[in-house]
């Protein structure tokens, strides 16, 4: 592929991801199938694309949240705490792991969290 | 009479504070158990009875004691929930926030847009460290990061923007339907 043309496919592809992250609806969970899907890396490059984006954009908004106040950082130490290991241990177990298979169990992971956000939603829709 | 009255009563209400105290964690758990979702009682736990005094008291100051005081139920509750939402980040790379959002809503009782942000700050550290493992591993590589980086950076700003515009309804019912296509994608 020409070069300039996968720089703006890509460039587009990350616009995608971006709006509905700065939508603040997981951003993430789209990106890594569109990169996937789209562009065609492999899983564990999207997932690793993924976290680094994430950290420049979270960067950014935690300033401006952080500036309206709406940090509530009490009693999420604990989160933090058992997360941090927990975080590493899954990116251990991501790198021991064939993409093929890491695609396959994100794939049943994005099928279950869109069940879960439609059915919050016909549940609203219900009230 | 009437006085000595009086100051026992007031006295009881001296008392009364001292008992709350004592009883947060009861008091805690009364709270969460009128929430709608309860964790307590889907891990087997018998309901605990609440004395008919504390339950009074509990209205006015339920959510207040709540979040004074986290009880060891909570924190433990709460260290599940990180490990659960770190796994999960850890592994897939991303999508602990939408998992964390509905907790800190339900187990810290905070509301959307506070979870929100807070959730932010809490997925931060976890995406540092398991961003570090994979650079270590070698996963990424300089030119899809930067120019799928940069997109993103371009794209959170318009989000951002766009997030006044639009009705969050459709918004969420596109990206559920997005995410099950996609999902169903990657499956196959």
């Amino acid at each position: 592929m020409n070069i300039y043309l996968s720089i703006f496919v890509n460039f587009l592809v990350g616009i995608v991801g971006g709006v509905f992250g700065g939508l603040g609806m997981g951003g993430g969970t789209l990106l890594i199938p569109l990169l996937s899907i789209v562009l065609g890396y492999e899983q564990k490059l999207c997932q690793g694309i993924n976290l680094v984006s994430f950290l420049v954009m979270a960067s950014i908004s935690l300033l401006i949240h952080y500036k309206h106040g709406f940090l509530e950082l009490r009693g999420t130490f604990y989160i933090i705490i058992s997360g941090l290991i927990f975080s590493s241990l899954g990116a251990v177990m991501a790198g021991l792991l064939p993409s093929k298979i890491l695609r396959i169990c994100f794939g049943v992971f994005l099928c279950i969290l869109a069940f879960f956000q439609l059915f919050k939603l016909f549940k609203k829709h219900k009230d | 009479m009437l006085k000595d009255r009086n100051l026992s009563y007031n006295l009881k209400c001296v008392n009364y504070s001292k008992l709350i105290k004592g009883n947060a964690k009861k008091i805690a758990f009364r709270f969460f158990s009128t929430k709608k979702v309860n964790f307590h009682r889907s891990s087997g736990e018998k309901k605990r009875i609440i004395q008919p005094e504390n339950k009074a008291k509990t209205k006015n100051h339920g959510s207040d004691l709540a979040k004074n005081k986290i009880s060891t139920k909570h924190k433990w509750l709460l260290i599940l929930s990180g490990s659960v939402i770190g796994l999960l980040n850890g592994f897939f790379g991303g999508g602990g926030g939408m998992i964390c959002v509905p907790i800190l809503q339900k187990v810290l009782s905070l509301d959307a847009k506070k979870a929100h942000a807070t959730a932010i700050a809490v997925i931060f550290p976890l995406s540092l460290i398991s961003a570090f493992i994979y650079v270590i591993n070698g996963f990424i590589s300089s030119f899809p990061l930067l120019t799928v980086g940069l997109g993103v950076v371009a794209g959170g700003v318009i989000g951002a923007y766009a997030l006044k515009f639009l009705p969050p309804k459709i918004i969420q019912l596109i990206f559920a339907l997005i995410m099950l296509g996609g999902g169903i994608k990657l499956i196959l």
